[in-house]
């Protein structure tokens, strides 16, 4: 099902459905500081470059050849409803790394401008200023500049740290699972990401234990001419539980960023993940210059019986997004969420949706997706049920609803509904909507000015999905679509 | 307090209001009331200010203010309610939240502090009852899936809360039976003092047999075209507005 909508505003209704005017960027600054960076361009060099500087073992070096050469074989996926210009992947940095004078160990070791970026973004390094009950990885650029509460979660047998340090200190633990999810071959991005990843972060929850605070990655990209390849990967032992969110953004640049993801989440027996993302990569200008092309691979795979991995998103930045988180669903009674919200604006296009696939018996699966669009925006709802021949009573119920602001944005729907056996019960529902001047005059009437209704409304529309986020998280959530609406109606 | 002076109004290019002339002064309650297409509901949004509205003519001023120089919530905030005809719906915002969001903003406007979550659930307590609405409304959304008596009441509700000087009832007979009909009166007046006003727009005269009015004004093609007492409406009610009607368009 799609639902258009390019017609021009006619000029009787202009009245308060305005073209866009600004939307202002607020974590678009820049950081001075010194960084290394190696030469633009890919080839089986840069590959072992950036192994050499990370000093991997051979096997991980392998592993990313092998992924190089599926990757030169491969051709960018054209499927989504997007318009993407040509990227010269020739044409970026694939490693930059904030120059310091040593391992950064310790928070002395840690440059004082870097501190103060993350300050300003409001994610303090030094543990004392941090939101109590939440650690955090953060990642500037290509490198994890500092795990906070790491010794504490030690005592429980967490481990939280960057995957490059996981690489060195749990090698056994990280080649078990890395690359088990999203394998290499997946897709052209999970290829590439495979080849030239950074960083990112590595959590392992041991057996029987549910990690007391929220477990955090914050990514920041810094450099110019560079890409993001960050891969995180979080393992769930039997009968454990950890939340986790990723926050992101990025400066104001005119040129174009790439960011290509993977994450990859495992849950054995009865454990379950919860993962958070609001993601708020720059988006570009309100022409539709710059902005950051979000390619992401993220998957999840609830091997063990009765295990549970919940996906929660609010998608605001970046000028493409195209991501598709999804679940595995390979244990019996294993259960899969996908709890959505993507806001685009301006030039903004977004493609994203999940995957669930049931593999094991009595296995149930809920999609609750919130499309909002303004401005000339395209937002696209793309989704695949899929139950194997073997799955006997499985469920899904899907939601998925689009919300329009204005007469100059699209908002798609292309459900993929594949089911092999028939004892399954599925179901899909769609709607969409718009807000209507009505509403807004409604407001207006009580006394509430345009901008702080739009915020109620949108907000209104998507509480089934803020209310799934963590408290802390759920509030900045909140001011962060009423911002990146700011403007879209006059 | 209101005092509209030759006020012309019109709707993608087409002139409703052509020339109105009103005043209404503290403890009052004027009934406005013509035929379909007369203009009464134009004359509601014109005043609250509709931007599907463009005022072409006249002038209305509202507490010594120029009303029309203020956007819609700045109107609110100066102490101007609208109980509207068709109450919208706000899907997934909770009256809770609506209604605080409305009364700071006008606390602000008046440079006072947001109110108090304590002070803020007694009134929305002590207001419900005045339209008889239970303690389930906090938590529902706005509008969404109540009855049509009940989206009637509901604006009464939020007519309490912020204690408007001036409240439109546009057409809040519509659609009510009798029973939703007395509870909706019965809280108007119940909200009325010496110190604020009310204009009851309504096709019906049984309307004002619950809420009487001090003057009645007869709304026809955009012009106010006799003005009475209540006396007025019981006429109407009796020979209908045909006999206006053929007495104006003979002339």
């Amino acid at each position: 099902m799609t639902t258009d909508n390019n017609k021009p505003t006619p000029p009787d209704s202009a009245g308060i459905i305005n073209d866009v005017t600004s939307s202002d960027y607020k974590w678009g600054f820049t950081t001075d500081i010194a960084t290394d960076i190696i030469p633009v361009g890919l080839n089986e060099e840069v590959v072992r470059t950036i192994s050499r500087l990370k000093g991997e073992p051979e096997w991980l070096l392998q592993f990313r050849l092998d992924a190089f050469k599926r990757w030169e074989k491969m051709t960018m996926p054209r499927w989504a409803h997007l318009e993407i210009p040509p990227i010269d992947f020739q044409a970026i940095s694939y490693y930059a790394a904030p120059r310091q004078r040593k391992a950064p160990g310790s928070l002395d070791d840690i440059d004082p401008e870097m501190k103060r970026t993350f300050d300003r973004l409001g994610i303090p390094l030094e543990e004392q200023k941090a939101l109590s009950g939440m650690a955090v990885d953060a990642v500037m650029d290509s490198v994890s500049v500092r795990t906070t509460y790491r010794e504490k979660l030690a005592e429980l047998g967490i481990i939280f740290c960057s995957i490059s340090e996981a690489v060195k200190e749990y090698p056994d633990l990280v080649q078990r699972y890395l690359g088990k999810v999203v394998s290499s071959r997946d897709n052209f991005f999970a290829a590439l990401n495979s080849a030239v990843f950074s960083d990112g972060s590595f959590v392992y929850i041991p057996k029987g234990v549910r990690c007391p605070m929220e477990l955090s990655t914050y990514f920041r990209i810094n450099a110019s001419g560079t890409g993001q390849f960050e891969r995180t990967l979080i393992v769930a032992d039997d009968d454990s539980y950890v939340s986790y969110l990723e926050g992101c953004t990025a400066p104001m640049r005119d040129e174009n960023q790439l960011h290509a993801a993977i994450v990859e989440i495992i849950a054995e027996t009865r454990a379950e993940v919860k993962y958070s993302t609001v993601q708020n990569w720059y988006p570009g200008d309100k022409e539709g210059r710059g902005g950051v092309y979000n390619f992401v691979t993220k998957r999840g795979l609830c091997r063990g019986d009765h295990s549970k991995i919940s996906w929660t998103q609010v998608e605001t930045g970046s000028a493409i997004t195209w991501k598709y988180p999804g679940c595995v669903l390979a244990g019996d009674g294993s259960i899969g969420e996908f709890y959505s919200v993507a806001v685009t604006n301006n030039h903004q296009q977004a493609d994203t949706g999940t995957k669930m696939i049931h593999l094991g018996n009595n296995t149930r699966s809920t999609i609750v997706s919130k499309g909002i669009s303004a401005g000339r925006s395209q937002n696209s709802y793309r989704g695949q049920v899929h139950v194997a021949a073997k799955a006997r009573g499985c469920r899904n119920y899907t939601q998925c609803d689009s919300l329009l602001l204005g007469d100059s944005c699209g908002a798609h729907t292309f459900p993929y509904i594949d089911v092999h056996n028939d004892t399954a019960v599925v179901e899909h529902e769609a709607t969409t909507s718009k807000i209507n001047e009505d509403q807004i005059f409604y407001c207006n009437q009580r006394g509430i000015p345009t901008e702080d209704a739009i915020g109620l409304i949108v907000n209104g529309y998507a509480k089934e999905v803020m209310q799934k986020l963590p408290m802390e998280f759920a509030v900045e959530a909140q001011k962060l679509l009423q911002i990146t609406l700011e403007g879209s109606i006059g | 307090m209101l005092q509209i002076n030759n006020l012309h109004a019109s709707i993608e290019g087409k002139e409703i209001l052509r020339g109105i002339d009103l005043t209404v002064n503290a403890g009052e309650v004027h009934a406005i009331m013509g035929p379909n297409g007369s203009g009464k509901s134009t004359l509601s949004a014109v005043l609250t200010g509709n931007p599907q509205y463009t005022v072409t003519e006249g002038t209305v001023s509202f507490g010594g203010k120029d009303l029309l120089a203020m956007p819609p919530e700045q109107r609110a905030h100066e102490g101007l309610f609208l109980s509207f005809q068709y109450p919208v719906e706000i899907p997934g915002v909770s009256m809770t939240n609506f209604m605080r969001a409305a009364l700071n903003e006008k606390r602000k406007y008046h440079g006072q502090e947001p109110v108090s979550a304590t002070e803020f659930l007694r009134l929305m307590r002590e207001k419900r009852a005045v339209v008889e609405l239970d303690n389930r409304l906090a938590s529902r959304s706005v509008n969404e899936g109540f009855s049509g008596g009940e989206k009637k009441r509901n604006e009464i509700f939020q007519m309490a809360m912020l204690e408007p000087r001036l409240s439109i009832l546009d057409e809040t007979d519509s659609g009510l039976d009798i029973d939703a009909l007395r509870i909706v009166a019965a809280g108007v007046n119940q909200l009325k003092t010496a110190d604020n006003a009310t204009i009851v727009i309504t096709h019906y005269q049984r309307l004002l047999d619950y809420i009487r009015p001090d003057f009645v004004h007869v709304l026809y093609k955009g012009r106010i075209v006799r003005t009475g007492g209540p006396e007025l409406a019981l006429e109407l009610e009796e020979k209908g507005y045909d006999w206006i009607k053929e007495e104006l368009d003979d002339r």
